[in-house]
């Protein structure tokens, strides 16, 4: 009986300790309140930035036309572009060198050139224009390019691109000529909708740097203060201490994600496609890794500034190599290894499969897999290497 | 093992590992501390007394040795040992964003004390410690003194049996100082906690009924203040000379002084007779032109044995060397 007890005791004092610290750090967390209205506010702030100030797609491409046929079918040409939305005629001149000359004087980005007899060439199916682009402005190369070709499909009719610089035509070569192949970049974006495409990635981001700024600083501060000398002298075991400190995270990281999120769907209009719980499941999945990752980091960072050095090189790190905003699939091997040991990597294709493509977890069970694994080791590492000591 | 004793250290060595080699912090430490005693670890920055604390409290590994608190090895029962003794680190910091109460009340719960006992204890420890009226106030908004009170309330928010202080008055006002040097007085009487604590402050060190004196990670003395005093031998002069550097260099060479130490302006002189070589040592010094202002015998505090003990020891390690 007496065994009993103290067992019974034991698991008292353990839920009274546990209780303690996650307390203690919700209040610490509630009480910080600029950081806590920044954790809040910069999400909703970035999604605004990649919403309206970083659009990876570019249209209205000011653009000058130089058009030798000056037939129905020529005009009719020109007019489907303007009607995509990315090309607005801004001036017409008579020949290529003109368009180019408009181009280098920073007057359009963009320039159409069509040859003589193009009613007749459509005829023959053999139909040539010209499609000049701004080489030093890549976003508009990118749009011009997928939009004219576009375009160009729907007119069964072959496209030469040309890309002008003063920077950049050097290096291009020159002219160049393209035979163009069909885009396959926007299968599940067909109107192009950036935020359908940013939305997921963005949630994966910003949960990534967040649980690891939270999680490295939150113990490196204590450390550094002198208060976990203070705190280790307790009976607290350090498991206690590592969950004390993942709790009032993981709710804070909880509801930075459920403010992407319907932001996202109500503001920006992005479908949500999957199903909201195994999302919601998932998430907490990938905050654990987060958390785990930056008590990792706190085992290895001896001050804030290191902990927040580290943390910007992970923040970095995620724009670049997750897939976010560039695709994965033509990166060199050693840098495709080097974002394999990034929960985000992951999570960005999870995040993307949940809500834009709407498939089940039989479509990412490795990625998910990749996940379960990664949280665990993370937090029994950093459960081993958080000393009950201080040598 | 003796029920009286509540703190053991026997040989104990502690060592770091440096890049080249390794620094030993603790050479062969063999102290005990009785129940209900006041025990000061006195001694100069760096002579161990940190790290001797640390690796009692098991903070830190030791390199041999054995060390005990209650009857529990250091490194074995950890937890137990944490259960049962209050600790203020000397770079310590309780977290500044909570109140005075939530400090309290988070040590409680992290220390396994129950509501009852909380609603119980908590008031009594505050008022005690001086602490009532300010129970709302953020921790970080505390006065140097306070900061020290609250973290001895919330070491002593579990009752324990001993607490170990590491330079608890570092940085603190005197007048603070005085009342936090109350407050353990208090504890003593009332409770009868055995009190180790580390200080560098001599008279701090008086006031304890037993003094350990450590210097390069030995300890070098220890007994009971009074006796520690005695082991100076000579009688102390205290003057102040008129013209202080030539007086310095003359003074040690005059027959029946033992050692001269300074003390600001004045010099202290330890001699066999008082009576015959303060009339000397006047003489001596009047035939060089320098006049001694307020020649009188004083007692020997713990500063001048400290002093004494240290230049006997660091003497007889360099006639080893």
């Amino acid at each position: 009986m007496r065994g009993v007890d103290n067992m019974r005791e034991g698991l008292r004092n353990r839920i009274r300790r546990l209780s303690a610290i996650i307390q203690k750090e919700a209040i610490q967390i509630l009480r910080d309140r600029g950081t806590l209205v920044m954790l809040l506010l910069m999400p909703v702030l970035e999604m605004f930035l990649f919403a309206y100030a970083v659009s990876l797609t570019v249209d209205h491409i000011p653009t000058a036309v130089a058009d030798a046929s000056m037939d129905a079918q020529s005009r009719a040409f020109v007019g489907a572009l303007v009607a995509s939305g990315y090309f607005d005629i801004d001036m017409y001149v008579a020949d290529e060198t003109q368009v180019i000359q408009a181009i280098d004087e920073g007057r359009v980005k963009a320039g159409i050139v069509i040859p003589p007899n193009f009613a007749a060439q459509i005829e023959r199916g053999e139909a040539q224009a010209l499609v000049i682009l701004d080489g030093s402005d890549a976003a508009s190369v990118s749009s011009g390019y997928s939009a004219a070709n576009a375009v160009a499909q729907s007119w069964a009719m072959g496209l030469t691109v040309e890309k002008v610089a003063r920077v950049g035509a050097a290096s291009l070569g020159g002219d160049i000529s393209l035979p163009i192949r069909t885009s396959t970049r926007v299968l599940y974006n067909p109107d192009r909708d950036d935020m359908i495409f940013i939305v997921p990635g963005l949630i994966a981001i910003l949960l990534q740097v967040m649980t690891i700024g939270q999680a490295a600083t939150a113990v490196v501060r204590e450390r550094e203060l002198g208060v976990t000398e203070q705190i280790l002298i307790t009976p607290a075991r350090p498991i206690e201490l590592l969950i004390g400190k993942m709790v009032p995270n993981l709710v804070l990281a909880v509801i930075v994600m459920l403010i992407v999120v319907l932001f996202g769907i109500f503001w920006f209009g992005v479908p949500f496609k999957g199903n909201p719980w195994s999302f919601v499941w998932l998430s907490l999945l990938f905050i654990i890794s987060g958390l785990g990752l930056g008590l990792l980091i706190s085992t290895v960072a001896k001050t804030q500034r290191q902990a927040r050095q580290i943390t910007l090189l992970f923040m970095l790190l995620c724009m670049l190599l997750t897939g976010l905003i560039y695709p994965r699939q033509p990166m060199p091997p050693i840098v495709k290894a080097v974002s394999n040991l990034i929960p985000a990597t992951y999570f960005v294709r999870i995040a993307r499969g949940i809500i834009t493509k709407g498939v089940g977890l039989s479509f990412m069970w490795a990625d998910v897999l990749v996940l379960v694994v990664y949280s665990v080791v993370v937090v029994v590492v950093s459960a081993l290497t958080f000393k009950k000591r201080l040598d | 093992m003796d029920e009286q004793v509540v703190i053991s250290t026997q040989n104990l060595v502690k060592q770091f590992q440096v890049k080249d080699g390794a620094v030993t912090a603790i050479d062969g430490v063999t102290l005990q501390v009785r129940r209900g005693e006041t025990y000061g670890l006195i001694g100069p920055d760096g002579a161990g007394k940190t790290t001797t604390t640390r690796v009692i409290l098991g903070l830190l590994t030791r390199t041999s040795g054995q060390s005990s608190i209650l009857g529990h090895d250091s490194m074995r029962d950890t937890y137990r040992i944490r259960e049962r003794v209050g600790y203020i680190a000397q770079q310590f910091a309780l977290p500044g964003d909570l109140t005075v109460m939530e400090n309290v009340r988070f040590f409680a719960r992290v220390q396994g004390v129950s509501s009852a006992e909380q609603r119980r204890r908590i008031p009594d420890l505050l008022e005690f410690a001086g602490l009532s009226g300010f129970t709302d106030r953020l921790a970080s908004r505390l006065s140097g003194g306070m900061k020290k009170k609250l973290a001895l309330a919330c070491s002593l928010v579990h009752e324990p049996q001993v607490v170990l202080l590491d330079e608890p008055t570092l940085g603190v006002d005197p007048v603070s100082r005085r009342e936090f040097w109350n407050l353990l007085g208090d504890l003593r009487r009332e409770r009868g906690t055995t009190i180790f604590v580390c200080t560098p402050y001599m008279d701090e060190a008086e006031r304890c009924n037993w003094v350990g004196l450590m210097y390069e990670g030995r300890l070098i003395a220890h007994d009971s203040p009074g006796k520690i005093k005695q082991m100076v031998p000579g009688r102390l002069l205290e003057f102040k000379p008129s013209d202080f550097v030539p007086a310095w260099r003359l003074v040690p060479d005059l027959p029946g002084v033992l050692e001269v130490q300074t003390y600001g302006a004045m010099l202290h002189i330890f001699v066999d007779d008082p009576d015959r070589r303060g009339r000397e040592i006047e003489a001596a010094l009047a035939a060089q032109g320098i006049t001694c202002e307020g020649m009188r015998e004083i007692e020997t505090r713990m500063e001048e044995a400290f002093i004494s003990l240290i230049r006997k020891q660091s003497a007889g390690a360099s006639d080893a060397a």
